[in-house]
């Protein structure tokens, strides 16, 4: 749908131009492979060499070993926790928190199977953590703690460099998901106690299937593949060369947008949450507003449902995403939306749109345009809404209180 | 993206019916809490005929959830109430030329807001008797609490014998995990239960069984049948014994209604078999009636 608004860019973003062209090679001339002496292994060697410098230089890393490629970010958090369980056989508990992503909540229910406890810190209506319910947390047992950096679907961040530090003042490894910050906001690793960190290439106009684990030098650390030597035997596995290099330029285009990012791509996110919040009744912004990704905007939509909205949108072109139930096909409505407390009626019905620097001002103004008709007309079939005076009904919780199963 | 028919994406962008139905006498509000869908279903009946005369709809739901809506408004008018009520979820998302797995659950809350239309019109209390869970197999849309309720009513220990009494699992597999994790959860309260309770008796010797004759055999066989056709009805099918060759060892059946066609016809047959094989004690194939000629 070339023709259509990418409002989506926290589910994954284009590729770049720029990036396609700085792969391409690495399917045909260059493609043998870098552990190999001859000139064919060589030089895809070097250019792996480069991307590591990319990457690192947009993590603000001390060294470039300290770069593992992994293929996603999920195998990045996996590996994080299950090396730090592994390499601590003593500890036995996780902290984390109950806005996670699947990749690390999946993890965790599925490691208090095998005898582990799982501390989940709570949020606030806001999705703020309680730092001091974390410090009493905070004990020998503790093998790791794990807190994203902002969150995919709010885009509220976690105070995860503060958290880092009373961590490591504790003794305990500090790991961090954050596979929507990176490219959006700057960040300089080495003046932190992060441990390690996890990176999904296709969030920044990288391609999917290339990710990258940030390893502090010195952290205790266990592979999760082993095998032969590459990634210096932390993740076994010939090298997906080309997108290594892909995921390269794709931090150094990162860097050098940063300021785009967080000026431009800012202002059409405050135009479009100023717009719509305008333009439309009995809607909110959830999560932070004022401590959150400059890209990320989520606005709940009260007595209406997510993927009713979504399907309008698309008929118009524009791709958003919905924390409802149903569009991602489980029967709970986004548990992030759930732990902010949010009530079912507005939870159902929360739109993400999220930028990038490919967006453009007068796509933000076409989609201020095209949204409020389409609440109206979805609201003119809510058993909650007074089509007749364009309110919702009078104590709606009452006035429709279905017979629930 | 679902991959919804066209008639549930016309249902959706054009709504039948929509907003209370003018006049109406009958109402019936339902919803599932955890999925946060909800139905407002308006009726006007006549009631002298109770012909259904108009209807309407309000819905907070998805796509589907709309479209099933709509459609079961277009479905009922015209009809009794008594026709009305015989109408299934499966014959609303027949009428939308089928629904995803993950979605039929909307076509049962359009069934059910019917249902309590028609209890608000004739002055009785409707109460909804299902309750729903996590979607466990999505190849046959089967959930987390009928898969425990049937481990729990039928005393099952393995994955294929859930996969025999719900479906769930006959098709892709790959939710073997979360029925095993049902598994494990019921086995591991029936395991306390039973380590709670006294000892049992040792069980006395039994004599060595004489051979059923082939009487009893039959009889066992239709015994079995007869207890796995509540079943298939619910889904409207049904299944009688035609002939039985005990020297074959092969008991032939006819599948009817929604059982004949059935693309699971033989998985279900598979699970007839594993029945009548326990029932009876001894190996025997069940085949359909159009395989006679062929042994």
């Amino acid at each position: 749908m070339s023709e259509g608004i990418y409002l989506d860019n926290n589910a994954t973003t284009m590729v770049s131009p720029e990036v396609v062209q700085a792969m391409l090679p690495y399917f045909t001339e260059q493609f043998g492979n870098p552990s190999s002496i001859h000139q064919f292994g060589n030089k895809v060697g070097l250019a792996i060499k480069a991307a590591r410098k990319q990457v690192q230089k947009l993590l603000g890393a001390e060294h470039d070993s300290e770069i593992v490629f992994t293929s996603c970010g999920t195998e990045s958090d996996s590996t994080a926790i299950l090396s730090a369980l592994k390499a601590q056989p003593e500890r036995k508990e996780i902290i984390t928190t109950v806005v996670e992503h699947p990749a690390i909540l999946t993890l965790c229910e599925n490691l208090e199977k095998d005898g582990y406890t799982v501390h989940y810190l709570k949020v606030d209506g806001k999705g703020r953590l309680d730092l001091d319910e974390y410090a009493k947390l905070l004990t020998d047992n503790v093998a790791i703690v794990s807190a994203m950096w902002a969150n995919n679907e709010s885009g509220t961040y976690f105070p995860v460099v503060e958290m880092a530090a009373m961590a490591n003042a504790a003794g305990i490894m500090f790991h961090t998901d954050a596979v929507q910050a990176v490219g959006k906001i700057p960040m300089s690793l080495k003046d932190t106690k992060i441990d390690m960190l996890s990176v999904s290439g296709h969030k920044l106009h990288a391609p999917k299937g290339i990710g990258v684990l940030y390893l502090r030098r010195g952290t205790r650390f266990r592979p999760l593949l082993r095998g032969g030597h590459q990634e210096r035997g932390r993740r076994a596995g010939t090298e997906n060369a080309a997108s290594i290099v892909a995921l390269g330029k794709a931090a150094e285009m990162a860097l050098e947008h940063m300021e785009h990012e967080n000026i431009c791509v800012r202002a059409m996110r405050d135009r479009l949450k100023e717009g719509l919040l305008a333009a439309i009744p009995n809607c909110f912004v959830t999560g932070d507003p004022d401590n959150c990704l400059p890209n990320t905007l989520n606005i709940a939509f009260e007595y209406i449902e997510g993927e009713a909205i979504l399907l309008m949108l698309n008929k118009q072109g524009i791709a958003a995403s919905s924390g409802s139930a149903c569009t991602s096909g489980s029967l709970e409505p986004s548990h992030v939306m759930r732990a902010m407390g949010i009530p079912y009626t507005a939870a159902h019905g929360t739109i993400r749109f999220s930028l990038s620097r490919y967006n453009n001002m007068p796509e933000i103004e076409k989609v201020i345009v095209a949204v409020p008709p389409i609440i109206a007309q979805l609201r003119k079939l809510s058993p909650y809404w007074d089509a007749a005076n364009n309110v919702p009904v009078e104590e709606p919780e009452k006035a429709f209180a279905p017979a629930y199963a | 993206m679902w991959d919804y028919s066209e008639k549930v994406q016309d249902h959706f962008f054009n709504p039948r019916n929509a907003g209370a139905a003018a006049g109406a006498n009958a109402v019936g509000d339902v919803g599932s809490l955890s999925c946060g869908d909800a139905l407002r279903l308006t009726l006007k009946v006549n009631p002298e005929t109770e012909v259904i005369e108009a209807a309407g709809f309000q819905t907070f739901g998805c796509g589907s959830a709309v479209a099933s809506s709509s459609a079961l408004t277009e479905m009922i008018k015209g009809m009794t109430v008594d026709q009305a009520l015989k109408i299934s979820n499966q014959d609303i998302a027949d009428y939308l030329d089928g629904l995803p797995p993950e979605k039929m659950h909307c076509s049962v809350m359009g069934r059910e807001a019917l249902q309590a239309a028609v209890a608000n019109f004739r002055g009785v209390e409707w109460k909804d008797d299902h309750e729903e869970g996590a979607l466990i197999c999505k190849c046959f849309a089967v959930d987390a609490v009928l898969i425990e309720e049937t481990i729990r009513a039928n005393n099952l220990s393995s994955v294929q014998e859930v996969t025999f009494y719900t479906k769930a699992g006959g098709g892709c597999s790959a939710c073997f995990e979360g029925i095993e994790n049902i598994l494990n959860k019921v086995l591991a309260e029936r395991a306390e239960t039973e380590a709670a309770a006294p000892p049992p008796p040792p069980e006395p010797v039994k004599p060595a069984k004489a051979p059923l004759t082939n009487l009893q055999r039959m009889r066992r066989i239709e015994h079995t049948l007869e207890a796995i056709r509540p079943q298939l009805q619910a889904d409207r099918g049904d299944i009688e014994l035609v002939e039985v060759d005990f020297d074959k060892k092969i008991a032939f059946v006819n599948l009817s209604g929604a059982c004949s066609g059935c693309q699971m016809a033989a998985a279900t047959l598979g699970g007839v078999q594993q029945r009548v094989m326990e029932d009876l004690g001894e190996f025997i194939r069940v085949l359909p009636a159009t395989e006679m000629g062929k042994f």
